[in-house]
């Protein structure tokens, strides 16, 4: 088969079929129209103010160590005048995340952006390592995604910035709209494929590479040869989104604008209005100071478990029960350090500012 | 019998199924049973890219074959390339084989 060119430049020899558009093309209009492409998500949906400092979060897998290059590269080229900082969390796994921190570490000197790396050690005083000698490999994930979700906004607090990027790509985005409407969770179904999360008191987060592709994003770090790591978590990983994944792979080989489309019909779901009133208005954690649905933040609810030797306390309502009936908890139980928004989001900081 | 010898490369965690390594130089048979077979005198096609994930699949992987082979191909979400393109602008399965050529497989793991 004689080499195919470039459907764009018309010139260079083809190495990519783009899943979006299934256009033909080289290396450096690849290159060009990815870029191009995040750079105008993030101006349509106007994601950032010249000046902002931004934190973004890093794992050191693929996606997020593209979105590092990428806002390093769209920061410079359109001068948007961001200062750029990696934000990592170790969750304490070991031979995983170790392992991925390395790489971090290593982008830290490849993009000369300022690292943090927030522990759960140091600030819940629980590896996940140990959680799982508690708790066993089922449902160590809602404590991981609830932990993670906290301490990337207070390792956002303590560098101060004023918005957290994401690596949550297309297909991830795509992925979560079937899960949502599969455990017909459709407040949630309503809100995930937002480009942006931000209530008036809560530190903005977005996701730039929503519209990018896994295979894109993959392609771009193999060309780019880019530093990434690449271990599935040695826990057993989220088996339901496991299988909404294998189903939108599935439909992705069969036609591959399916993701895109899928994120699609999320955006254009209305939501009734009764169903999004069932959500619960957002106050702070008598605890913790973090924001919180109930008096207790999720994060609080986790740790007293833990502490209590009762760690299915916060994943099932009896449990939880049964905690509560052995009375309130102990006075020195182990708390997770008093939450202070950035300095220039608590102007606006109120308990109870509304629904979201 | 004449033979083709490929480069093969694994990436974005395929490695840790073959031994961790992730560059591998393969020699395979030029010309391979048109249809499965185990008899000698089966018509022969030259050897393409389906026949050489089955003989990875049967000669250098390790562990967890279901995490590489699906339906007769690679499984859904892992990236071939062929001389550094990707395999669907080569006829993906059907492209044949060149003596030197380099085959890329990278895994498209979630998360990170």
């Amino acid at each position: 088969m004689p080499p195919r060119t470039c459907a764009l430049c018309d010139d260079a020899r083809a190495i990519l079929k783009r899943p979006k558009t299934g256009q033909q093309i080289c290396k450096e209009c690849f290159f060009y129209v990815f870029e191009t492409e995040v750079h105008n998500t993030i101006t349509e949906a106007r994601l950032f103010k010249r000046g902002d400092r931004v934190a973004i979060g890093a794992s050191g897998g693929k996606d997020s160590t593209v979105l590092a290059h990428v806002m390093k590269t769209l920061n410079e080229r359109y001068d948007y005048g961001l200062e750029l900082f990696l934000l990592s969390i170790d969750e304490g796994i070991t031979g995983y995340r170790d392992d991925s921190l390395e790489t971090v570490k290593r982008n830290q000197q490849q993009y000369d952006m300022p690292l943090k790396i927030l522990s759960y050690d140091e600030l819940y005083g629980w590896t996940m390592d140990a959680i799982v000698s508690q708790v066993g490999k089922k449902n160590n994930c809602t404590f991981c995604g609830v932990f993670r979700r906290q301490a990337l906004d207070r390792g956002a607090a303590i560098l101060n910035v004023d918005h957290i990027v994401t690596g949550h790509n297309a297909d991830d985005i795509a992925e979560t709209v079937l899960m949502n409407i599969m455990r017909g969770d459709i407040a949630r179904l309503g809100r995930c494929t937002s480009i942006c999360t931000q209530g008036e008191d809560t530190i903005k987060r977005s996701k730039p590479f929503k519209y990018a592709y896994e295979k894109e994003i993959v392609m771009y770090a193999y060309f780019k040869k880019l530093d990434y790591f690449s271990t599935e978590c040695i826990y057993s990983p989220d088996a339901y989104r496991g299988h909404a994944r294998a189903f939108l792979k599935d439909l992705e080989a069969a036609r591959p604008s399916a993701i895109i489309d899928i994120i699609h019909s999320g955006e254009a779901f209305e939501i009734k209005e009764d169903i999004k009133a069932t959500q619960k208005l957002q106050q702070t954690c008598k605890r913790c100071g973090y924001m919180s649905s109930n008096e207790l933040c999720k994060a609080c609810t986790l740790l007293e478990g833990l502490e209590r030797g009762m760690a299915q306390a916060a994943v099932t309502d009896r449990a939880r029960k049964k905690m509560d009936a052995e009375g309130p908890a102990p006075e020195n139980l182990r708390r997770i350090p008093l939450f202070k928004l950035p300095a220039n989001l608590q102007a606006n900081s109120n308990v109870d500012t509304g629904v979201r | 019998m004449s033979t083709l010898a490929v480069k093969v490369e694994f990436g974005g965690g395929l490695e840790l199924l073959f031994s961790n390594e992730r560059s591998h130089r393969v020699t395979i048979p030029a010309l391979v049973p048109a249809s499965p077979s185990t008899d000698d005198d089966a018509p022969k096609k030259p050897a393409d890219l389906t026949y050489l994930i089955h003989w990875l699949k049967d000669n250098l992987l390790k562990e967890r074959a279901e995490l590489f082979v699906e339906n007769g191909t690679v499984r859904p979400g892992i990236l071939v390339l062929v001389n550094d393109a990707d395999w669907e602008l080569e006829g993906e399965g059907e492209y044949q084989l060149k003596e030197g050529d380099e085959i890329v497989f990278i895994s498209t793991l979630h998360g990170g």
